[in-house]
């Protein structure tokens, strides 16, 4: 790989990426995170994590991340080609399919791939929280963090900004 | 498109290139953690441009397929009502406000990453982060665990198994994994 310009490695990884990305851009946090801090060694375990925060922190639909972790690796260009390359892809594919997709709507194989689909999807999102939470909690304290928020989260319908309000104030104050 | 509308509903709006930039622009801007319900409610609730039915329906087209799926639907959404160049606007509407709000935080970020109040606070929006995605996990497991389909918990805990813990590459738990889940879908029924 490394004879390849940083930008076609990002352009080939993302556009593979994105087409495996089933069930959305969280689905696919594990793999983000093997590839920029195992295999590539783009970044480390805390910037990794960092940069999540920050995607949950902008305004947008959650696949911004690789944004950030284009424009680590390569600067301006990177991140859009990240982006560029994450989102093309499969967009390509809605509009070619968008045309015939109604008329599918009772087919057997739809419904089939559908209901296939979905604990798959599950499966990897829940690959995604345990990954981060290993990236994340690193202490006793960084675990009770996530634990609290995990409850609150599925037994209320808060908003998540207030959760990561209470998340940034807390890890300011140095229990982290 | 042309099947069963309700008979009475006056003719749904039909969004210019304009509107569709307009109200792709709000949605990108607005939601944290994810758009999608803004986009929801923009789409179906303040603009009226579709029914919750007909959100779900093109909504599900845009799950069906991998990748970000906002932006998948953003696509189908512009294409509908715009053609290839109202695709083309509701796709960029939707990524280039956060694209450029986000490559702003990045520059800040690679100059002031490494200050340890900002790794402090990151930390713990992270861990919040985590707790989110485990509550949004479980309240989708719920469902699966409880009803009819078995061999579906197997299946996710398979998937959560081979990414998570054995770190296998997505690329091979999905080819070996979806095509097993959805042949034992195919022949639930």
């Amino acid at each position: 790989m490394n004879d390849n310009s940083p930008l076609t490695t990002l352009f080939v990884y993302f556009a593979t990426l994105s087409l495996f990305a089933m069930g959305g851009a969280n689905s696919a946090i594990p793999e983000m995170h093997r590839v920029a801090v195992d295999t590539m060694h783009w970044m480390t375990d805390r910037q990794f994590g960092d940069m999540f925060a920050i995607s949950q922190l902008s305004p947008g639909p959650n696949v911004i991340i690789v944004t950030l972790i284009g424009y680590h690796v390569a600067g301006l260009a990177g991140g859009a080609v990240a982006t560029v390359a994450m989102c093309g892809p499969t967009c390509f594919l809605a509009f070619f399919v968008a045309g015939f997709w109604d008329r599918f709507k009772d087919a057997h194989w739809r419904i089939a791939i559908q209901a296939g689909l979905i604990p798959l999807s599950l499966g990897l999102i829940a690959a995604s929280a345990f990954v981060l939470a290993r990236v994340a909690d690193s202490n006793v304290y960084a675990g009770i963090i996530t634990a609290v928020t995990a409850v609150v989260a599925f037994a209320t319908r808060i908003n998540p900004l207030w959760v990561f309000a209470a998340g940034g104030i807390l890890g300011l104050s140095g229990w982290l | 498109m042309s099947h069963l509308d309700p008979p009475l509903t006056e003719m749904t709006p039909r969004p210019s290139l304009g509107e569709l930039f307009k109200a792709f622009f709000i949605v990108s801007i607005s939601g944290f953690g994810g758009a999608l319900p803004w986009a929801r409610r923009m789409i179906v609730e303040q603009r009226g441009w579709m029914t919750t039915e007909e959100f779900n329906e093109a909504f599900a087209l845009a799950q069906f397929l991998p990748g970000p799926n906002l932006v998948n639907f953003s696509v189908v959404f512009g294409l509908r009502f715009g053609g290839p160049l109202g695709a083309l606007v509701a796709f960029c509407s939707l990524m280039g406000p956060p694209l450029v709000i986000v490559t702003i935080l990045a520059f800040l970020y690679a100059q002031y990453g490494d200050l340890e109040m900002l790794g402090r606070i990151l930390k713990g929006i992270t861990a919040a982060a985590a707790g989110l995605l485990i509550a949004v996990t479980t309240k989708m497991a719920a469902p699966i665990f409880l009803k009819r389909w078995n061999s579906a918990p197997v299946i996710a805990l398979l998937a959560f198994l081979a990414v998570a813990i054995m770190q296998f590459p997505l690329p091979w738990v999905f080819v070996v994994l979806a095509p097993i889940s959805i042949a034992l879908a195919w022949f639930k029924r």
